[in-house]
């Protein structure tokens, strides 16, 4: 797949980092105003998706590879596990153990919220990046060597 | 008549077009754009109905899946002169799905008993009040320092108690009640979540994957 | 019958509209869409259930925009929250299985040549 015309390419250059900025604005004020983990990470998927089809394959190839999506899933995942787990230094699995502090409607609020929110913003995030590179990114002519997680043709 | 409710009408009655455009129509294009249509309409639709989450998760999701169905479409070709399955009497299902359709929508319209006793629009189970020993899990009893009355559904119950962290159900502080119930309350349920969208991706992986896969005389882009 | 049953009626035409894509379409990307309508139309019934018009003021999402006393105008005024909290998972599972779905159709593609499921069942093999 290539790139787009110069202009795509300068416009995406220009909007790109205001689209992952708000992405992560959603997911992290998700429990003062309305968004939160799963609208925030998708609206980092689609940014990073706007980059890839503007680049072309060799961007997803070098910069945004499919190892580094699958690698920042599994990190989500884990961190969300680690947070749930902590629930046991309080009491039972998911306790909210860092729930005194801080005012309702501030950023600091809401106890494991707000961490949650982050950890799920990541794996959505990079699991439906990573889903869309092997989906609609990837050239699927003949097989060949495919790169390390077999996505590529080689 | 309450204009939400109109507008409700005319939204929905955008959308039922568009859903039709999008099944009958034999172009793929058209009809992925009009499927595009239909979820722009049901998060236009969120958005009127209060839940402002809903709809910019909905938008952005939409776009997604656009993005990812034309992609697919636009580069395979692909010919057919007929559109419904040679084996299957398409007649036989309309009159089916018709069946069904009526037995719904009489039960719907029936408000009193032998119906389905469904609330109507604007009116849910929340206006209605209830003592506190009811609404406590199965088998044991209220809590001291619950109030006596509370409303009867359990989101009615987070929405009147659910902030304040002197009563009985404990409060979670987060302005976004949503989110609240999402990480707090029903948090075991979003890493169920989570887990389902990866398990979904890995499959997706696992399908597309090229490694292990030779070249077979029977796939028809070896050739 | 009352009107306000009408929007319930709607959401469940939709479902079944998208459920006869399913069945008794021939294109597998007819039947991918006839999956997706449905899943927009159960989302959107769920939400339905959940919308309250108050006795008095105007309908309010679920959202506190003025500090912790405004906790009780919310409870008068606002909508049901917790449909719009299983709704929300739902909306980007459904992607995910969309996801899924639409690899399948690739992959079937590149065994068949073509989308149809009638050429694909002569084909076979």
């Amino acid at each position: 797949m290539q790139g787009m015309s110069p202009i795509v390419k300068n416009m995406t250059r220009l909007v790109a980092g205001f689209i992952v900025l708000f992405g992560i604005y959603i997911v992290l004020y998700g429990h003062v105003t309305p968004g939160g983990g799963f609208a925030g990470g998708v609206i980092l998927a689609g940014g990073l998706a706007l980059v890839v089809l503007a680049f072309g394959e060799e961007f997803a190839r070098k910069v945004l590879t499919h190892e580094a999506a699958q690698t920042a899933d599994s990190l989500g995942a884990i961190l969300f596990l680690v947070i749930a787990l902590g629930g046991y230094m309080v009491g039972d699995f998911f306790t909210n153990f860092l729930e005194d502090g801080g005012t309702v409607g501030e950023l600091v609020s809401a106890g494991i919220i707000a961490p949650c929110n982050i950890a799920i913003g990541i794996k959505v995030g990079a699991g439906l990046f990573g889903v869309f590179l092997a989906l609609a990114a990837f050239r699927r002519v003949a097989p060949g060597p495919g790169g390390r997680t077999g996505m590529l043709q080689g | 008549m309450d204009p939400v409710l109109l507008l409700l009408l005319v939204l929905l009655g955008f959308m039922l077009v568009g859903s039709l455009i999008a099944v009958e129509t034999r172009d793929l294009l058209s009809s992925v754009i009009c499927v595009g249509a239909v979820g722009f309409g049901t998060s236009l639709v969120f958005l009127l109905l209060g839940a402002p989450d809903l709809a910019l998760t909905q938008v952005v999701v939409e776009i997604l899946i656009l993005v990812v169905l034309v992609r697919v479409i636009i580069t395979r070709r692909d010919e057919t002169t007929m559109t419904s399955r040679a084996t299957l009497p398409v007649g036989l299902v309309l009159l089916a799905l018709g069946i069904m359709a009526a037995v719904v929508f009489g039960t719907l319209a029936k408000t009193d008993e032998g119906g389905l006793r469904m609330r109507p629009f604007g009116d849910p189970l929340l206006n209605e009040r209830t003592e506190a020993a009811v609404m406590a899990p199965a088998g044991e009893k209220a809590p001291e320092g619950a109030p006596a009355e509370m409303p009867k559904s359990t989101g009615g119950a987070f929405l009147a108690h659910g902030l304040a962290a002197e009563q009985s159900s404990r409060g979670t502080g987060a302005a976004n009640y949503v989110m609240g119930i999402l990480l707090d309350y029903r948090a075991y349920d979003t890493l169920g979540e989570a887990t389902v969208i990866f398990v979904a991706v890995i499959g997706a992986y696992a399908i597309l994957r090229k490694v292990g896969r030779r070249r077979h005389a029977g796939n028809v882009a070896d050739r | 019958m009352t009107l306000g049953m009408v929007p319930f009626m709607f959401a469940f035409l939709l479902l079944v509209i998208g459920l006869y894509a399913i069945v008794a379409k021939r294109n597998l990307i007819k039947v991918i869409v006839g999956l997706l309508i449905m899943d927009y139309a159960a989302n959107l019934f769920l939400v339905l259930v959940g919308y309250r018009t108050p006795a008095e003021g105007a309908p309010v999402a679920p959202i506190l925009t003025s500090g912790a006393a405004g906790a009780a105008d919310l409870a008068a005024r606002a909508v049901d929250p917790l449909p719009q909290a299983l709704v929300l998972t739902s909306i980007v599972i459904g992607l995910s299985v969309t996801a899924l779905v639409v690899a399948l159709a690739i992959r079937l593609y590149e065994k068949y040549g073509t989308f149809d499921t009638e050429r694909m069942r002569n084909l076979k093999g």
